[in-house]
């Protein structure tokens, strides 16, 4: 892992009227690192993403990117009105900066949609509209790569496919990657840094230290063989509402903060 | 033909021109009540230049401008509740603009001519005024297509990757109120949203790229224009209800053909 600090979140905290959605987040991302943030419907996930974007500015605490990074985002799933008549190949290069064809083509290439360019975008399917925006998060050789639930409306065929290709374009392109995702047994094992949000952070760790725990093992074997990590914790917490969507273990784990 | 018909073209042509190449976005960016609260405005705007006796353009292209930014307020504050609060401001000027010129005794005012418009009785004024704007419309729509597409398309990636949105939108939506002004005159602020909608809905079905629908929407526009004018003119209909009748037979008749396999 670089040295070299992508972006950092320190202390934020925001609230809409009474309704508390972040308290004292911190966070950093680093080149070729993945930091995936989890947690339940209304933790406040997508809102830290758009606060580290610039897109909402916090109550409280500081963001800081570092000058001139290049980001790429894959905003929640969202629909182009139909009656918008605009290709694959349109879509992906609508960036502010102009791209060639030859550019836009490596794009799709690279996500493996070259045969959807002259498509309008509407007729894609979940998985294949996912590849798109990925497609376009990728135009400007981001160096951080932000994606707010990329698994969202693709099959389960699809899903781990589309985590090793953002993994796989990691190395090759050397990004950060700040993710939400809910699909954690799949991202798991390529996930650096877990998260677990609900408006504040219940508890962090490295997958791979806890893939390693001997209670780990103990209960679910060594998964790592298959490609496949799940994350597992205590919370030395609850929630009157709402727990964290990681199942709890019947007995150890670690320690939290 | 007689000269008065030549001039109606002449400022009707301007009026399409700019109505299809922003009515493109006004579809995309579901903002027809946009169009409505507006249009409905600009009444308003009357009122005030016929009470001040100062021109009523400036009026109008002012009470304009002032919704169109206030609306921008709003469209970036959800928690205002945006569409109930259009309505209001649309709706009130519309009604407070009515009254207003009834208070005025020493202007003959005809109501219906701003309702429905009177594109017969332009003036060579009107046809420079109406095509000066036209100019600065599809110049400035041609600077600001791709961000405006861009935004359009999703305004917090647009953000992102650098599209200055808030200032991208309000130029779009002060173009929209420059256009009312002019347009006016041709439907009447209760149809002027009627030519942004209905000639841009008709080209959807034969566009396959952003550009070529609001170009269609224009030729659309244009051909509602010389429909609506000959039906006028030949059955003594009023030429702003008879244009948008014609757009939307245009668009009816569109929708029956039925569509080529691709």
């Amino acid at each position: 892992m670089s040295t070299t600090l992508l972006a950092k979140l320190e202390h934020i905290g925001l609230s809409f009227g009474q309704r508390v959605i972040l308290h004292d987040v911190s966070l950093e991302v680093y080149p070729e690192s993945v930091v995936t943030l989890i947690g339940p419907n209304g933790a406040g996930k997508s809102t830290l993403l758009k606060v580290l974007l610039g897109l909402q500015k916090p109550a409280q605490g500081k963001v800081w990117q570092m000058p001139g990074l290049r980001v790429g985002y894959v905003p929640q799933r969202f629909q182009i009105d139909p009656l918008l008549p605009l290709t694959v190949e349109r879509f992906i290069g609508l960036t502010p900066v102009r791209s060639s064809v030859a550019v836009v083509q490596q794009c799709a290439e690279d996500v493996g949609v070259q045969h959807l360019l002259a498509q309008p975008v509407q007729s894609l399917s979940g998985g294949e509209w996912q590849r798109v925006l990925l497609a376009r998060a990728l135009l400007n050789k981001p160096q951080l790569l932000v994606l707010d639930e990329p698994g969202q409306g693709v099959d389960v065929s699809g899903l781990s496919e589309l985590y090793q290709l953002i993994n796989r374009l990691k190395q090759s392109h050397g990004y950060g990657v700040l993710m939400v995702s809910h699909d954690l047994h799949l991202v798991m094992a390529s996930t650096d840094q877990v998260l677990c949000l609900n408006r504040h952070i219940c508890c962090s760790g490295q997958p791979e230290a806890v893939s390693r725990h001997p209670e780990y093992l103990r209960l679910f074997g060594d998964s790592r063989t298959a490609g496949l990590a799940v994350y597992t914790h205590h919370h030395d917490h609850q929630h009157d509402m709402h727990g964290c969507v990681v199942p709890l273990p019947a007995s150890g784990g670690h320690k939290h903060g | 033909m007689d000269d008065f018909v030549w001039r109606a073209l002449l400022a009707g042509l301007a009026v399409v021109l700019m109505s299809g190449v922003l009515g493109v976005f006004l579809l995309w960016r579901r903002m027809a009540y946009f169009g409505d609260t507006l249009s409905h405005s600009a009444l308003l705007g009357v009122a005030l230049g016929l009470m001040t006796g100062m021109n009523t353009n400036l009026w109008v292209m002012l009470v304009c401008a002032l919704v169109a930014l206030l609306m921008l307020y709003v469209q970036h504050n959800p928690a205002l509740g945006s569409d109930t609060l259009l309505g209001i401001i649309g709706h009130s000027a519309l009604a407070l603009g009515t009254v207003a010129l009834t208070f005025l005794p020493n202007v003959r005012v005809d109501l219906m001519v701003y309702l429905f418009g009177d594109i017969l009785a332009v003036t060579p004024l009107d046809i420079g005024l109406t095509w000066a704007l036209a100019v600065v419309v599809v110049a400035v729509m041609v600077w600001l297509w791709r961000p405006l597409l861009a935004l359009t398309v999703h305004a917090e990636l647009a953000k992102v990757e650098g599209v200055r949105v808030w200032w991208v939108s309000a130029a779009y939506m002060l173009l929209i109120a420059l256009m009312v002004t002019v347009a006016m005159k041709v439907v009447g602020v209760l149809l002027l949203t009627a030519l942004l909608i209905i000639p841009a809905a008709t080209a959807r079905r034969f566009a396959r790229t952003p550009e070529q629908m609001a170009l269609l929407a224009v030729v659309v526009g244009a051909l509602a224009l010389l429909g609506g004018m000959g039906m006028s003119l030949q059955l003594d209909t009023p030429t702003g209800p008879s244009i948008v009748v014609m757009a939307s037979t245009l668009f009816i008749v569109t929708h029956l053909i039925p569509r080529s396999v691709s």
